[in-house]
């Protein structure tokens, strides 16, 4: 019992990590004070993946969410302002009508999601599952698999291209 | 015991907080940022799924496809910002108003 009671207590610092940091992303006024609590709450959703024994996910939310894409983010931050420009300001704008339709929107899922009777078959047990990921992309996920590298080798591209365009 | 809700509400907050930051910010970068809180949230809604109804690992490998559009989705966006700035000299939405570039 007590030690069910120190996994909800995880669970819930988990969760308020991952809101209350997004929370900043959302509301702090300054750009960089956002992209840096952006890197907490990709921590948080990677911890909530591991919580629910998503291990190879979880690595892969670190490598991927952490390693690149918030480099890129700060990347584009560092590039599109000067750097000496300490403000970095970020104009938020129709603050109030936004407030309400989130608030509006958070409470119409909240009461749909407690409301309906999901299928519940219980935890499955926490087992290691790359290798069985691994064969699930192998076999029954090959073809997009291979759509998604296709994709990402036309992302960066195009990427490339629409920069370097810019510059000519 | 921790549930399939408490997953679904703690996705529902980071998703209103995505459209959130997507709705009231000028400026792009950190709109890409709202877009990702958004995508991670579907991302949660997955991963719980597969745990706690499912039963399998199909939702975990959707999540990775997420994942992998995601990162392509920042590259480009990041792009278009980069190439915006160079033209407009500025990464506001309101004054990116011309399809020209």
């Amino acid at each position: 019992m007590d030690k069910n009671l120190l996994a909800q207590l995880v669970f819930y610092c988990f969760a308020a990590v991952t809101v209350g940091s997004a929370a900043v992303v959302v509301f702090s006024k300054s750009i960089i004070r956002s992209a840096f609590a952006l890197l907490f709450t990709f921590f948080g959703v990677a911890a909530l993946y591991a919580y629910a024994g998503a291990d190879f996910l979880a690595a892969t939310q670190m490598v991927i969410y952490v390693g690149g894409i918030l480099v890129l983010l700060l990347f584009g931050v560092m590039l599109t302002h000067k750097i000496y420009n300490l403000q970095l300001k970020s104009e938020t704008f129709q603050f109030i009508p936004t407030l309400v339709v989130a608030l509006a929107v958070f409470v119409a899922l909240a009461v749909c999601m407690m409301r309906t009777h999901w299928f519940n078959g219980g935890p499955t047990p926490a087992v290691p599952t790359t290798a069985s990921i691994g064969e699930l992309l192998m076999k029954d996920y090959i073809l997009p698999f291979e759509v998604a590298s296709i994709l990402l080798l036309i992302a960066l591209i195009g990427a490339a291209m629409i920069v370097r365009r810019g510059s000519e | 015991m921790i549930g399939l809700g408490h997953y679904l509400i703690v996705s529902a907050a980071l998703f209103s907080l995505g459209i959130m930051c997507v709705l009231t910010r000028k400026n792009a970068v950190n709109v890409l940022m709202g877009i990702e809180l958004i995508l991670n949230s579907a991302n949660l809604n997955l991963v719980a799924f597969s745990r706690y109804s499912a039963g399998n690992l199909n939702g975990q490998v959707f999540a990775i496809f997420i994942i992998v559009v995601a990162a392509a989705e920042a590259a480009i966006g990041l792009a278009i910002v980069l190439s915006m700035y160079r033209i407009v000299k500025s990464v506001n939405l309101d004054q990116a108003d011309t399809l020209k570039g």
